[in-house]
Parts: structure tokens; sequence; C-alpha cells
């Protein structure tokens, strides 16, 4: 038994190892001073992330990307929210429908939902007049982070009480306010983990935003990144790279203590609800 | 009820923007370039056959790889303590956290001809080895990058297998490799299909792994699509014929991985 606790352990530190090291080496690299990326380490220095922070087009596209990511996750989690409490009460026959379409977005391979949406927007500047941009851009957002929002609320309306929502206006509220006082607090965990996840997606999207984004404008920062490294080593990449995975992890680890001592605090209420 | 009504906007957005947007890729992709119906740039996908196969090819082998490696992680982390097993999975999803593109580019900065791992082989007086713009280079990014797709599926599946299901096997005088025959694998099917879709769909459909890790000379059907569609030899109804190609032949894939998979996706999604 001994040897098997052994063997996984080995396992687990090779998979790790794996997963981490070339993150490590990133992160070592962007503390390097030599020009030559991938050379020896020659010395310390923070001049990559100085470079970074004056670099105007990784200024301007992290902003872009934080623009896109707001309004885009603002209009799908409401449009999703809806869309979600209107499924829940169609029929069978037309929910199935509605939901196979919902996931197209998500089973399409990312080229593909990059290139019909660009399409769209080629085929409509038949009829009007308007350049590629921000506005296509947040278009094609809302369209691939909408599903995710309603793939979070649906379990959450399904697991609901049916008769609530009828309580409530039993009781003398009307259907936007026994939505809104009845309904949304039951549904509100499956609401924000789908607005996370439409943040997320957002932020992290390079391939649909390749097809949809028009000029420097409209540019989010893994275009940005990409344009940077598709031939060539950037140091400043580097230095992105370790503040990026410092900031996700710090984020990941206050998630953790707060999912922690939320969970502490349920068991000392002695479970349940 | 009015509720239904709630689903209304949602319902135009999704003809406008995703129903219309589909109906485009083959109405582009069954004409020419003055709009007029023709299968030209269909039949001319037998030209780019090599493609084809290299992209399945690769794809097929790094999913494979991810099963291998993927499989004993899973079934080790659903063995541990429940306390352990959430930070363990925060451990191997963190990377996953990371841009695509960066994750990518740390393999750069490691296979490249004067990159890390040849100038450490070079201290033993190995090397250097051409590592970057090969195939393999290519396999390894996808693994590197799709792997964690294959361990949730996985993972979540092997969390519901009991431990006193595995007993039994071994009271009834099964021995490991039965045990992993015909009690661990059958459960974990399930898992497997899914698993296998996850990693297989993005690694057929890429075009930023073979351009950053494989260099020009290894172009998958990803490459071909976005060279036609915003690269130099623009040609948006060719780039919509082989979308529609590759299309037709994940929608293929994903029908016969269903047909082992009967349980709700949902949860596996989020």
């Amino acid at each position: 038994m001994k040897k098997t606790k052994l063997l996984s352990n080995l396992y687990l530190v090779i998979i790790f190892l794996f997963l981490y090291l070339p993150i490590f080496v990133l992160i070592v690299l962007s503390f390097n001073e030599s020009k030559k990326a991938g050379s020896n380490f020659t010395g310390f220095s923070l001049k990559w992330y100085k470079e970074l922070f004056r670099n105007e087009l990784i200024m301007s596209s992290l902003w872009v990307t934080l623009k896109v990511a707001a309004i885009s996750t603002v209009v799908s989690t409401v449009l999703g929210t809806a869309a979600a409490v209107g499924i829940h009460k169609m029929k069978k026959f037309s929910k199935s429908i509605v939901m196979n379409v919902t996931h197209i977005p998500i089973m399409n391979p990312e080229i593909v939902t990059g290139i019909s949406m660009m399409l769209l927007f080629v085929f409509f500047r038949n009829f009007f007049h308007y350049e590629f941009g921000m506005v296509t851009l947040v278009i094609a957002h809302i369209t691939f982070s909408t599903p995710y929002v309603i793939l979070n609320v649906m379990p959450k309306l399904r697991q609901m009480n049916p008769h609530l929502y009828e309580a409530a206006q039993d009781l003398g509220c009307s259907p936007v306010q026994a939505f809104w006082k009845a309904v949304l607090p039951e549904i509100m965990p499956g609401v924000i983990s789908g607005a996370l996840m439409a943040l997320t997606y957002s932020i992290d999207d390079f391939v649909i935003s390749y097809f949809t984004a028009g000029g420097a404008s409209s540019q989010t920062l893994p275009i940005t990144i990409y344009s940077m490294v598709r031939r060539r080593i950037n140091p400043q990449i580097n230095a992105l790279s370790t503040l990026l995975f410092v900031a996700v992890m710090l984020i990941l680890i206050i998630k953790n203590v707060i999912d922690e001592s939320r969970q502490k605090q349920t068991e000392k209420r002695g479970g349940g609800f | 009820m009015k509720s239904k009504l709630a689903a209304a906007p949602y319902l135009i957005w999704m003809a406008v923007f995703t129903i219309v947007p589909l109906g485009l890729v083959f109405y582009y992709g069954l004409t020419d370039q003055d709009g007029n119906f023709s299968i030209d740039n269909l039949s001319r996908m037998g030209m780019y056959t090599n493609i084809f196969f290299r992209s399945i090819w690769l794809a097929v082998i790094a999913t494979v790889v991810c099963l291998i490696i993927a499989y004993p992680l899973a079934f080790i982390l659903s063995r541990m303590d429940t306390h352990k097993q959430g930070t363990m999975l925060l451990l191997v999803m963190l990377p996953m956290w990371m841009n695509f593109l960066l994750r990518t580019y740390a393999w750069m900065t490691l296979l490249e001809t004067n990159g890390v791992i040849n100038k450490i082989l070079g201290f033993v007086g190995l090397g250097p080895f051409e590592m970057i713009n090969t195939q393999g280079a290519i396999v390894l990014g996808m693994v590197y990058n799709y792997v964690p797709f294959m361990i949730l599926p996985l993972y979540s599946v092997m969390t519901k297998i009991d431990n006193s299901v595995i007993e039994a096997a071994q009271d009834l005088g099964s021995n490991s490799r039965q045990v992993l025959m015909k009690v661990i694998i059958p459960l974990s099917k399930p898992g497997i299909m899914t698993g296998i879709t996850m990693v297989f769909v993005p690694s057929v459909s890429t075009f930023i792994i073979s351009r950053m890790l494989g260099g020009g000379s290894n172009m998958l059907i990803g490459d071909l699509i976005e060279q036609q569609i915003l690269g130099t030899s623009y040609n948006l109804n060719l780039g919509a014929s082989i979308s529609i190609v590759l299309m037709i032949f994940i929608f293929m894939i994903m029908a016969v991985m269903n047909q082992f998979d009967d349980e709700e996706m949902e949860g596996m999604i989020i």
C-alpha cells in the first residue's frame, strides 16, 4: 500500500512540474537583465516591467479588454438570466430546440464561431455603413458568453420551488415584483457564477476577437499579445505573464479563503440551509 | 404566461447572431465570389487532404496523450481526502487561468533552438536539438493547453465511483488489472467521452499553436482557414467552405461520442 502511495505522489509531482515549470521559467526570465530572451540569466532587473508599463499599445489594449468585458458581461448576464427564466417556462419541445441552439457557440470550434460572426458583419456591410470595431467586438462577446449565463442559471431555476413565484403573487406582488423579490434571490448564485464565467471568457478570448475586432481602437490585450509573440520572444511579455499569473493566483486564493470560511459558517450552524 | 416573453430578446439575439451567421457560412461556402451558387470551393478540398490528415493525426495523438496523462491523475485526485481534493484541483486548474497565448508562448521560450531546454542540455554536452517548429512541439502545445479539459470530466465521474464498489470487486477475487478494466473504466466512460471531445475539438481546429510552435511548414486546418479569411490569400468563400467541412467533421465526432455518453452534460461545462 505504501508503495502505491509513493508512486501516486511521484506522479503528482511530475504532473505539477509539467504544468508549472514553463510558467516558472517565464517568471524567472522576466527579471533577467539580458536583452536576448532565452539566454543566460545575466542579472536581476525590473526594466522589462518598466517598459511594459510604458508600452502604450499594451496599456490601451488592456483598457479595451476591460471595457469590452464589462459591457458584454452586464449585457449577457441580463439577457441570459431573462432568457433562462423564459426558457424554463417553455414546453419541452421548444425548450430542447432553444437549448440545442444555445449549445452551438459552446460546441462549435472557436474559429468557426469567429468566422461566422465575421461573415455576418461583412455581409451586413452591404446594407449599412460601419467599420469593424468596438461594436462588432462587443456583439461577438455577448453572443459567446450569454450561453454560459443561461447554463448557470437554468439548474438554479430547476432546483427552485415552482410555487414560490405564484405564492409571491398571491401575497400581492405584481409579476415583476415577484421576480425581483422571490425568484431572483433564489437563483442569484447561478447568476453570479454565470456572470463570472462571462467575464473570464471575455477577458481571455482571443480567437473570436481576432476575427471580429477592427483597428487599434478595438484591439484587445490577447490580440496585442499575439501580434507581439507570434514569431519572436519578447521579454515584456514575460513581465506581463508574471503579473497576470500573480493576479490570477491572488484572486483564486482569495476566493478559496472566502469559500472556506463560508463553509465553516454553515457547518457551525449545523449544516442544512 | 407572461414570463415566457422574458426569453424573447435572447431568441432574437440568437437568431441574428448565431443562426444567421451559421447560415452565412454555408452561403459563402456554397457560392463563388460573385455570389453565384457553386461547389467549386468544396471540390477544391481534395487539394488540402494532407493538411486535413495532419490536423486530425496530430489532434488524435494529443488527445490520446492527454487521456494517458489525465486518467491516473484524475483517479489519484478522486481518492484523496475531500479537503485536499479542492486544493489539488485548484492547483491543476491554475495554469488554465493564464491566457492561452501566454501558455503557448512559455513553450516557445523553452523549446527554441537557443532556448532554455537546449541551454540546459548544453551544460551536459548534449544538443542543441531542433525542437521548435516540429510536429512534436505542436502536439506538446496541444497537450499542455488542453489537458485540464481531460482531467476535469474524468475527475468528476471518478468522484462518483464509490470505494466500496472497488473493494467489492477485490473481495470477489479481481486483481488490480481486472478492477481497472471491469469496474473503473466502464464507470468512467462518460467522462472519457466528454474529455476526448473537449480535447479533440480545440486541437483539431487550432491555428495559434501551429503558428507559434510549428513554424510555417506544419499548416493545420485552422491555419488554412485563417489564411483565407484574414491572411494573404484572401478568399472568404474558400475559407467558409473549409469551415463547413471542419464543422461537419466535428459534429460527426460529437454524435459518435454522444452515443456513449447519456449523462447530463450541464455540470461538465460548468
